[in-house]
């Protein structure tokens, strides 16, 4: 009997403990967040999505090469000696167009790899993450800014540049070469001559003696 | 007045007069729905239902409501297709049925019998019965043992509560439950305290809080939610049901929770009467005071749902067999004393 009355005043004193607990939830503060509507900011340094200030990049390649995944997949041409890229703010000279700069964020793992060998500072995460996609493709995000027919036109200008240098190469080098057999030729001249000469010399009392 | 239509038009008068109730448990049902899951969402911390129709998600019900009306109307290949058809519209005919006696204002009761409360406690016993059959009909274990469960729980319960209500009948001397009401008029006790039962003997204080958790038992509410209790029995009795037969069982569930919040109104805390005498009285604030005290129980119920845990079924036959119903009959011979000494 005793006891039951115990049990009954600690069910009692133990239900309206927890129900004064819930009470204060209901008039406390909710922590839900309307998503759509308001979002958490991130932290910084939060890994989200890759970015490239493609008016920095220049080209080196550094990151395609750091990335353990292979999902930055970078094509430069050199540029040509009529025109000048410019410099990137942070004043490293450009010296190539980027035809292609894609970055698979279906292969990134986010190890934030790329970011640290940039000379420039120009690839890194920002924080924006609601980039779902219907189709893996597209997640492959382009950054390079050039047009299809200026990428044509920059490779085309390249080549010619490229094949005009090395008709230039191959002309020095053939004038060197030329240059060189001539030198060999006149050295020989020289030596026949000389040799003459000395035949001469010896060939004068020979000469004389006939 | 009303005597007076009904002689008149008798037909449509009495749908009128039926409707009022069925009218008054839709309108809540999709508030308490949406109220439920608002509170809910509070005392977790969440903000719960917040899109649907702008203002914090007001519209919630409706949309759930036409989403249940689109849903495939499901019959189990071994069920019983009558019972199992029939079921949920018997448990909602029950609760409704019920709703006759309540008297909402002092001018609206449905019917005004003499044997108010015994009707109404003899009708929802028949909600034990339809859910036995929705859960047999299903032909499911799950179903089945939350029938059962149900069987036993609300054949138990009722012992308390009749024998609390009986207590009230005890000092109140009348069955009917507008006459009960029309007792609690006024504010005699202690000069100002209104008349309510609650306050007139401290013995019926015991005998409400008895009453109030065979109530929850006897709704399937949380702590004694056994019959449906999601984590054991997937919902019990509710399992092989969907859309508007499986939404008439919530119908029923939560018009269930409001008759017996109502009646608990009216025998212990003066139905339709103001807490403020003859201020802000009369029909139409009747109502409002009567739905503020059954809503506010309502209330209770739902807080204690997102506070505690279930009980295992041993533990609530404990609880009713040996502490309730011996404390209940032992309450009624003590307020019986005291009427008998004071007055």
């Amino acid at each position: 009997m005793l006891n039951t009355v115990k049990e009954g005043w600690t069910t009692f004193k133990s239900i309206f403990t927890g129900m004064g607990v819930t009470m204060r939830h209901l008039f406390g503060p909710s922590v839900t967040l309307q998503y759509p509507d308001e979002k958490m900011e991130l932290p910084k340094g939060a890994r989200a999505k890759l970015y490239v200030n493609i008016d920095d990049c220049i080209g080196c390649n550094l990151c395609a090469r750091a990335c353990p995944v292979n999902c930055i997949d970078i094509e430069t041409v050199a540029a040509t000696s009529d025109v000048d890229l410019g410099k990137t703010s942070t004043g490293n000279p450009k010296r190539f167009w980027l035809t292609r700069f894609n970055i698979d964020m279906a292969k990134c793992m986010y190890c934030d790899l790329c970011v640290y060998p940039c000379p420039t500072d120009c690839i890194y995460m920002v924080p924006e993450y609601e980039y779902s996609e219907f189709d893996r493709s597209g997640l492959v995000y382009h950054f390079s800014n050039l047009k299809p027919e200026m990428v044509a036109e920059v490779k085309e200008k390249a080549e010619k540049e490229a094949a005009e240098k090395k008709r230039q190469k191959e002309e020095m080098m053939r004038k060197k070469a030329e240059e060189k057999k001539r030198k060999e030729l006149e050295k020989q001249k020289l030596e026949a001559n000389k040799s003459i000469k000395e035949d001469d010399s010896s060939s004068k009392p020979e000469n004389n003696d006939s | 007045m009303i005597e007076g239509f009904i002689n008149n038009l008798p037909m449509i008068t009495i749908l009128v007069h039926a409707a009022i109730p069925l009218t008054i448990i839709l309108v809540y049902a999709l508030v308490a729905i949406w109220g439920e899951r608002k509170i809910a969402g509070f005392i977790q911390d969440r903000l719960g239902p917040m899109r649907v129709g702008g203002w914090h998600g007001w519209a919630q019900s409706i949309a759930d409501l036409l989403k249940l009306i689109q849903k495939e109307d499901i019959l189990p290949k071994d069920a019983s297709r009558f019972l199992f058809r029939f079921a949920p519209f018997m448990m909602f005919a029950a609760s409704y049925a019920a709703f006759a006696v309540i008297p909402f204002s002092s001018s609206y009761i449905g019917s005004n019998i003499n044997i108010g409360v015994f009707y109404l406690l003899a009708v929802t016993s028949v909600l034990t019965l339809s859910v036995i059959m929705a859960g047999w009909a299903s032909n499911n274990k799950w179903s089945l043992l939350g029938g059962m469960r149900s069987a036993a729980q609300m054949v138990s319960y009722e012992v308390p509560t009749i024998a609390t209500v009986l207590t009230v009948i005890v000092v109140s001397g009348s069955l009917n439950l507008m006459t009960v009401t029309e007792m609690q008029s006024g504010n005699d006790i202690l000069g100002f305290l209104p008349n309510w039962f609650i306050f007139q003997n401290p013995f019926l204080i015991v005998a409400f809080i008895i009453f109030f958790i065979s109530i929850l038992a006897e709704s399937h509410r949380v702590p004694f939610d056994l019959p449906e209790s999601e984590s054991e029995l997937v919902a019990g009795y509710q399992t092989e049901y969907s859309g508007m037969r499986w939404a008439m069982f919530m119908l029923a569930e939560y018009a269930d929770m409001l008759l017996l919040s109502l009646l608990g109104a009216v025998l212990f805390f003066g139905g339709w009467n103001s807490p403020f005498g003859e201020f802000m009285g009369g029909p139409a604030w009747g109502f409002f005071w009567f739905m503020l005290k059954g809503l506010l129980l309502v209330f209770v119920m739902m807080w204690i749902r997102w506070t505690l845990p279930r009980y295992r079924v041993d533990q609530l036959m404990h609880i009713c067999w040996s502490i309730l119903i011996p404390l209940s009959f032992i309450n009624l011979v003590l307020v019986a004393l005291w009427e008998v000494i004071f007055n």
